[in-house]
């Protein structure tokens, strides 16, 4: 509360923009340290206790070697060492970068005309963006089912219709290079409504003034949302950017429930090699070690993302 | 855009329709499924079962604690949702409006809570709770989702989104960061409140590994780990699964038909318009 009476003592001057910290007594700052730490715990004390509190007894499991039944035994670094020699850990790794890169720029040009189509005028608007939210709250077990089923290599719908057309279906997920194009497909058509969802949020949040004044200024519909539209919408592109990137890397459900990570491993990600490891293999500190690798991996290009975002997000 | 059925506009519906026949196929496919009676997955169903049944629905019900499954989920997915929309615009307010030393750190931090995959760190959790005393209690399946990064991520751009000219002419006019808070900064992001609602519910609704670790009890469990249980060892019946399917998807459903209210409503009603 001491802010406003700071702030207040400034309106019968000149009504300075208040955008930075004004210089402050000690007992205004610690008014004001209080305020920010009133925010902040709702949010900090479960992060700490839940997940970071957690994640450095992962980062403390990936020193030993534990079978979750017998107590864990201390090996060092061993576990990092034997990851980074083993040529499964690239490979797993190389899948799910295919993964990210194709799975991206699908779902965000299509997720993004899919906002901008549903954000103009239409018949119906309400409805059809509900058909299209459907497939994101339907879960992966059943969506998997049904994709496997449509991508069936000699009775699926997809293969039948290309061969009306003339074309020779491929293999889909029974064929090694065919598997991981069947799991980003899927997640593409699963993950749509999502992007349009985020991205119809932040386009409903534009001034129409704006595209208003662009069109009286004779700006053609390509020009409007390349230079008013997409600017604008620049911190929901960030968002689903850095959170498509950070889901990708651990892409697992669809995965796991599509092809298992085959054939003969030729759809493994590294979040399936986390979960074999763990439940499968009983090699918890080998899993903690990767989740560690996977996390550091994370991290960097999302503090990449955060640096680059200056270079292209702007805030109202 | 004017009214009459331009060129542009047939087409942009016909695209429009298609794209929405595709993404409800494999809904409409669940459905049929479900009141297949004795569907397998081995043949293709028929586009219009033989002898459609609603046998399905009732089994779910009455063989198993279906509607207590319901309801467990259906509690867990409430307090998640409202503590998450809580948790997640005080701390977006601070990281947009509130500068202090290190902000940048910490948001970084919060950010990286994301960046793990939650299969590691099952483990850890569950020895931790079970030192609480915790496991096989709601409060143990709801305390690790009190808090989420996406959803302060998703409120801190939507809090940027506002233009500073609003709070600064309310801090004018004496108020502090609270009222600014509330009076300013929320009805403003009522959309992305809207968006974060829908997605904290569904986080919660259809979670599956968290509370299939911490809630044993059958009459504790929830919805999906119920209906993984559905698919047998042996044999499935599929139209049950289906069946427990489509009423899973409903209540979301449901939620996101009412935010979407919202959505558009915040706008109208918005200062930024």
């Amino acid at each position: 509360m001491s802010v406003s009476n700071v702030q207040t003592s400034l309106v019968d001057r000149a009504p300075v923009p208040i955008r930075t910290r004004p210089v402050r007594s000690r007992r205004q700052r610690v008014g004001y340290a209080l305020t920010v730490l009133a925010f902040l715990l709702p949010s900090a004390i479960p992060l700490a206790l839940f997940v970071l509190g957690p994640m450095i007894a992962a980062a403390g499991v990936s020193l030993t070697k534990w079978n979750l039944l017998a107590p864990p035994k201390f090996v060092g670094f061993d576990n990092y060492a034997n990851l980074l020699t083993a040529p499964q850990t690239g490979a797993v790794f190389l899948h799910t970068l295919f993964y990210i890169v194709g799975y991206l720029p699908l779902v965000y040009v299509g997720g993004l005309a899919l906002a901008l189509a549903l954000n103009s005028r239409l018949k119906g608007r309400a409805f059809w963006r509900s058909i299209y939210f459907l497939p994101v709250v339907t879960s992966w077990i059943v969506v998997a089912l049904v994709w496997r089923w449509l991508l069936n290599p000699s009775t699926g719908i997809v293969n039948t219709v290309l061969g009306f057309v003339g074309i020779d279906g491929p293999g889909w997920w029974t064929d090694p290079t065919w598997a991981m194009p069947s799991i980003i497909l899927a997640s593409a058509w699963k993950d749509l409504g999502f992007v349009m969802v985020i991205l119809l949020a932040g386009l409903q949040a534009i001034n129409p003034e704006l595209e208003d004044a662009a069109r009286v200024d004779g700006a053609g519909w390509w020009r409007r949302l390349w230079s008013v539209t997409l600017p604008l919408l620049s911190p929901s592109t960030f968002f689903v950017v850095v959170i498509s990137l950070i889901n990708g890397f651990q892409v697992f459900d669809q995965v796991y429930a599509m092809t298992g990570g085959g054939p003969n491993g030729a759809s493994e990600v590294v979040v399936q090699r986390i979960y074999d490891l763990t439940f499968r293999y009983g090699a918890a500190g080998e899993a903690s070690a990767l989740s560690w690798i996977l996390f550091v991996v994370v991290l960097g290009v999302t503090v990449v993302q955060i640096i680059g975002q200056r270079r292209w997000v702007t805030y109202g | 855009m004017d009214e009459r059925w331009t060129a542009r506009s047939i087409v942009l519906h016909v695209v429009i329709i298609a794209g929405a026949a595709i993404m409800f196929f494999p809904f409409l496919w669940t459905i049929i499924t479900s009141i297949t009676p004795g569907a397998g997955l081995t043949q293709t169903p028929a586009l219009i079962p033989e002898n459609p049944s609603l046998e399905a629905y009732l089994r779910l019900f009455s063989e198993r604690p279906f509607g207590r499954q319901i309801a467990n989920s259906l509690f867990l997915a409430v307090i998640t949702t409202v503590v998450q929309l809580i948790t997640s615009s005080t701390a977006a307010y601070a990281f947009s409006r509130l500068p202090f030393r290190g902000r940048g750190a910490v948001f970084a931090v919060y950010l990286a809570t994301m960046m793990i995959p939650l299969q590691v760190l099952v483990v850890p959790l569950f020895v931790e709770l079970k030192t609480f005393g915790l496991i096989n209690t709601f409060l143990g399946a709801l305390l690790p989702t009190f808090a989420s990064a996406f959803g302060i991520f998703l409120l801190r751009q939507a809090v940027n989104q506002v233009p500073r000219e609003l709070d600064e002419a309310a801090m004018l006019d004496g108020a502090g960061h609270f009222r600014t808070f509330f009076s300013i900064v929320l009805p403003n992001i009522r959309p992305a409140l809207a968006t974060l609602t829908v997605f904290a519910f569904m986080g919660s609704w259809n979670s599956f590994l968290w509370p299939l670790v911490v809630l044993r009890k059958p009459e504790l469990q929830t919805l999906p780990v119920a209906l993984a249980g559905l698919q047998g060892q042996y044999t499935t019946d599929w139209d049950v699964v289906m069946a427990g399917s489509v009423v899973s998807v409903l209540p979301i459903l449901a939620i996101y038909l009412f935010a979407q209210k919202y959505v558009i409503q915040g706008v109208a009603s918005s200062g930024i318009k």
